[in-house]
């Protein structure tokens, strides 16, 4: 019905103007392992908790967010553009 | 029929009567009446027949909770089944009709259905309808569908507007009784931006029933200046007729505002319903309390009402509930009706209260019989109370009444406050279920469990006090004015089970689920409250068990001899009421839902007479008929073989188009598609192909580079919206130390497809640099001047269809013209337009792969692009995971051209490809067609198939077989290529 997303260049939005992409992973190093890539590719976490993801405000800014929330309470933590994202958790 | 209005209160206008029909029985009552006050006044009792045994059923209640009095509303598009008739306003002109019943209200073949309640108790869905399988199609779920008893939706679309908005507030209200109102004005004077709502038409909730006075003004008149002040602070916002059905993650409530479901004629202006999602800083619920029914024999017969709802009709709507009453509670509200009836001058017979005591000293000054300690055991009459059983102390006692008020106490209504996740408990002292305020959301007066106006309104104001104190916003507690006569009734111990019943007593009067059913599903182990729900059906009806789940746990917990706490509550989930769809959908119907999405060659397409074909939103040319061609077939032929032999112009705007600039747009390319890009020319075109992380091919196209540090992509169409948001999160997310910008152009190009041996001639025409194949080679990619100057375009010599062929790209807004000169000059040519059918043929017959082939399972070497894969790049989305065993197996299925060995013969895209003499299973399936058509250039129908190992299968003879028509075409595999495998005409 509703619920709200905070994104960082355009203030609280819709939730129906996003897309979500699922959990935001570092993607591996070109000479990493094969199952290292496997596990890029197919495994996933569920956790009742805390849980970062890739969203797209793709009826909005058009940037990658990675929201921060909470699967059990849908709490928001925390939303930032994923480009900052991945140049603070960059090796 | 002699009316039951009273001479004189209420709310009502009498000055403005209404008349108003009730199953083609003509009527008469007033502006303020709902439908069910309406009926009443007018001796109308019974007003619908139950869901199982169709039993005769009125009115129970005065508002949301009602399920009984379910009518159908309105005529044709404007049908509105299971309106409440409580809810509904009346207005002139209204035609109600009653549910559930055939052939009449009053004569209902389907209350035989009572005899046979043995058959339909508890668990009868599960216990009736187990088996035979095949019996569900015919019998059970058409009977089923039947006993629904709901009522028949319209056929007609509705003709009525529907919108959705957004509010902002710092304090929103639910609920606009003594507590709502109370705080909204404190909220209000504050300055604090409040939006007050109710779901009923006049704003005052309890207090438009009420016989108090404060400060010597009528409850009601108190309401109203209330009121008066609210709507004259610039900074609130009241909304009658709106119900909050939902609290959402965010604060964000959903409510729907019946804008104009109170009127006849709706203004075609003016949406008839608007769905409002309301972005709050805090709440409050002040929504009040559901009174509870209580459960003895016949407690659903026409004339048995809830206390508070006769309140409602005397006081509000001057209506008499009866000739001669009873009021049976289990507390002392019971006894401010009885004031109220006597008031009235409706005459009462007796006051059964369960309580030995009675009520509280010196409450009751009246002169009503009281029989303290007593039960009603059961209710007798058929569409009408006749009689009550009375239980006391031993002893029974028949008294003829026509009316019976029942009040078994208060449950607060706290459904919004679950919805998040909220849990209850239950409390002995309000002998009540209460909820807990919540982070956005607290509960206030009635809803928390307490009970009297003086109480209510100061609640109101010192709950919104501390709710603005969590905003910031600095508030003062102002004191309401002395209340009195109000009778504040103190909760008292529930009454949940009577002994000695007679008659069905029913607990879920929507669902008929009576005690009985309960005790059942008690003995049979389905006593968890979770699975007694499911199993009885109690409280699965449209209402909710608004007015039955308290007593069914009350009864699951006696049963089982524990507290209610202890059996706890069902789920209580969005929607609160019933919200039409048209609400949901607000503007999304028809072409707003789904809009058309037209070409800028579309104009040029229809008046070359195109007919079109939807794809997604996309009006795609698909051929362009000329006079003498009867079928489509004919149409395609003459324009694949023109195309072949002359020439052809094919609309190809829709293609995605994407923009790809900065000065590492080539490492960018590099990275997102599987061959090389970085070592592309300016001025050069390539095709590209897209995987996707785990190595499976996800798009395809051309990609030109214009400059150093500018790229022209095209995707296919359906995956252009897919492939930008794909870009966008490699950019951003994987590699943003790349400087690149992206931008979607897929609607600042209209662009043409010029194919065929005399493209080049025709094309010349109009391109002023020579594009001779010398000067223009093959995959050439450049900015070109038009007209002699007049216009810049971008051509592409790139080819679909396998001929010599370009794209040309202009400004969307020249499409049209430009395409219109070339038809002109390619006319003594012999150019004609041809759309995408023919564009498949052209594709199929060159083996050119779509998305019927790269449908998620395959690699680039299933469609023999093996080699096109970099194996110098150290990275590129996919490469890691392209090298896994199975996806280098060599029994994939992999890309072939399948024949019929008859050429009269013929096969369909879908079918599966057998090996010569193998048994027709999916078992044995090599795989199947991927794509089909009849070819002009080879003479019969030609097909592309997705086979194990099939690129090692070329000349095998198969058989092509459709199981789901049962078709068997003996065929041959064969090289993908059926028109010039040297690919010879490209180069010319
Ligand atoms: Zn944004």
């Amino acid at each position: 019905m509703a619920s709200l997303i905070a994104c960082p260049h355009c203030g609280r939005r819709p939730k129906e103007e996003f897309t979500i992409k699922g959990a935001a992973l570092v993607r591996p190093e070109p000479e990493a392992d094969a199952d290292t890539w496997f596990d890029h590719v197919y495994l996933r976490d569920n956790p009742r908790g805390r849980y970062a993801e890739f969203w797209h405000h793709t009826s909005g800014c058009r940037r990658w967010l990675v929201v921060t929330r909470d699967t059990a309470t849908h709490e928001l933590e925390e939303t930032r553009d994923a480009a900052l994202w991945r140049r603070e958790t960059a090796r | 029929m002699t009316s039951y209005r009273l001479n004189q209160g209420g709310l009502i206008d009498r000055a403005q009567p209404l008349s108003f029909s009730f199953d083609g029985k003509p009527m008469t009552g007033f502006a303020g009446d709902s439908l069910a006050s309406a009926l009443l006044a007018n001796g109308q009792r019974l007003m619908g027949r139950s869901f199982k045994y169709h039993r005769p059923r009125g009115v129970l209640t005065a508002g949301a909770a009602e399920p009984n009095a379910l009518m159908t509303i309105g005529k044709g598009g404007r049908t509105e089944t299971n309106t409440r008739a409580t809810m509904q306003e009346l207005y002139a002109g209204l035609t109600a009709r009653s549910q559930n019943r055939w052939p009449s209200l009053d004569h209902d073949i389907g209350a035989l259905n009572g005899l046979l309640s043995p058959f339909l108790s508890a668990g009868f869905y599960y216990k009736t309808f187990m088996w035979p399988a095949t019996f569900w199609e015919k019998l059970y779920e058409p009977f089923i569908r039947k006993a629904a008893g709901l009522g028949e939706a319209a056929k007609e679309s509705d003709p009525d507007r529907f919108e959705k908005c957004w509010a902002h507030c710092d304090l929103l209200v639910i609920g606009a009784g003594a507590t709502g109102l109370a705080a909204a004005l404190t909220a209000g004077r504050a300055g604090a931006r409040v939006i007050l709502l109710d779901e009923q038409a006049t704003i005052g909730g309890g207090l438009l029933s009420e016989t108090a006075t404060i400060s010597g003004v009528p409850a009601p008149r108190f309401a109203e200046t209330l009121l008066a002040e609210l709507e004259a602070l610039p900074n609130v916002r009241v909304l009658p007729r709106t119900t909050a059905f939902g609290w959402y993650d965010g604060n964000v409530f959903g409510a729907v505002e019946r804008v104009q479901k109170h009127l006849a004629e709706p203004l075609a202006n003016r949406p008839v319903e608007r769905l409002w999602r309301i972005i709050a800083g805090q709440a409050l619920l002040a929504t009040g309390a559901e009174e509870r029914p209580l459960v003895f024999g016949g407690n659903d017969i026409p004339g048995v009402m809830m206390a508070s709802a006769a309140r409602s009709y005397v006081n509000r709507y001057a209506v008499a509930p009866a000739r001669q009453m009873a009021v049976f509670t289990t507390n002392d509200s019971g006894y401010a009706l009885v004031r109220d009836l006597e008031a009235a001058g409706v005459s009462l017979s007796a006051i059964i209260d369960s309580r030995a005591e009675g009520a509280a000293p010196g409450l009751y000054k009246g002169s009503a019989r009281i029989i303290p300690g007593a039960v009603v055991r059961d209710a007798h009459g058929g569409k009408s109370l006749s009689a009550i059983t009375i239980a006391s102390q031993g002893r029974t006692e028949k008294l003829g009444v026509d009316g019976l008020a029942v009040s078994g106490g208060f449950s607060p209504i706290v459904h919004l406050a679950c919805h998040r996740g909220g849990k209850l408990s239950w409390s002995d002292e309000n002998g009540a279920f209460l909820a807990e305020d919540r982070k956005g959301l607290a509960l206030a007066g009635a809803a928390a469990g307490l009970s009297g106006l003086a109480t209510c309104l100061e609640a109101g104001a010192r709950t919104a006090l501390a709710l603005l104190d969590q905003l910031g916003i600095a508030a003062t507690f102002a004191p309401f004015p002395d209340v009195e006569g109000d009778i504040v009734a103190p909760a008292t111990k529930p009454l949940w089970s009577i002994p000695g019943i007679k008659g069905k007593a029913f607990i879920d009067f929507q669902n008929d689920v009576h005690r009985a059913d309960l005790g059942l599903a008690v003995r049979e182990g389905y006593a968890h409250v979770e699975l007694a729900k499911r199993y009885t059906t109690n409280g699965m009806a449209t209402d909710q068990g608004k007015l039955s789940n308290v007593n069914a746990i009350g009864l699951l917990a006696e049963a089982r001899g524990v507290s209610p706490d202890e059996v706890g509550t069902t789920t209580f989930r969005p929607f609160y009421t019933p919200v039409s769809f048209g609400a949901l959908a607000g503007s999304s119907h028809g072409k707003h839902f789904q809009p058309v999405r037209q070409s800028p060659l579309h104009d040029w397409a229809k008046k070359n007479g195109a007919r079109f074909v939807e794809t997604g939103l996309w009006y795609r040319s698909a051929w362009f008929p000329r006079a003498g061609e009867s079928t489509w077939r004919e149409s395609v032929d003459r324009e694949v073989r023109t195309v072949r032999e002359k020439a052809g112009l094919c609309d190809v705007s829709m293609l995605g188009k994407i923009e790809i600039t900065g000065k590492d747009a080539a490492t960018f390319l590099d990275r997102v598609y599987c061959n090389g890009f970085a070592n592309l020319p300016v001025g050069k075109a390539r095709y590209g192909l897209m995987l996707r992380e785990d190595g499976f091919i996800y798009d395809d196209g051309t990609t030109s580079r214009l400059a150093e540090d500018r790229f022209f992509m095209t995707t296919t169409t359906a995956y252009a919206a897919g492939v930008l948001n794909h870009l966008e999160f490699c950019a951003q997310a994987l590699w943003p130390e790349l400087d690149v910008r992206l931008a979607s152009v897929t609607d600042q190009w209209a662009q043409m497809a010029i194919a065929g041996p005399l493209a080049r001639a025709i094309l010349q025409d109009i391109v002023d640099a020579d594009i001779s194949n010398e000067a223009f080679p093959f995959l050439g990619a450049r900015t070109v001047s038009l007209f002699n100057g007049a216009l810049a375009g971008r051509l592409f010599r790139i080819s679909f269809s396998g001929e010599l062929a370009y794209e040309l790209a202009v400004p969307a807004g020249y499409g049209e013209s430009v395409a219109d000169a070339l038809m002109e000059i390619g006319k003594p040519h012999g150019m004609c337009a041809y759309g995408v059918e023919a564009l498949s043929v052209l594709r199929i017959e060159k083996g050119h792969v779509t998305h019927n082939e790269i449908n998620g399972t395959v690699v680039p070497a299933d469609l023999g692009f093996g080699r096109m894969v970099s194996t110098k790049k150290a990275d590129f989305i996919g490469k890691h995971m392209l090298s896994r065993e199975g996806l280098v197996a060599a029994n994939r299925h992999q890309l072939v051209g399948v024949v019929p060995l008859d050429p009269a013969t013929s096969f369909r895209t879908g079918a599966h490809i057998l090996a010569k003499g193998a048994t027709a299973t999916l078992e044995s399936s090599l795989g199947h067609v991927s794509s089909s058509c009849h070819s002009p250039h080879v003479g019969s129908t030609i097909g592309l198939a997705l086979v194990r190992a099939g690129a090692s299968r070329h000349g095998e003879e198969v058989m092509v077989w459709n199981g789901l028509r049962g078709e068997y075409t003996p065929g041959r595999l064969c090289d993908p290529v059926f028109v010039d495998p040297a690919h010879e005409k490209l180069k010319v």
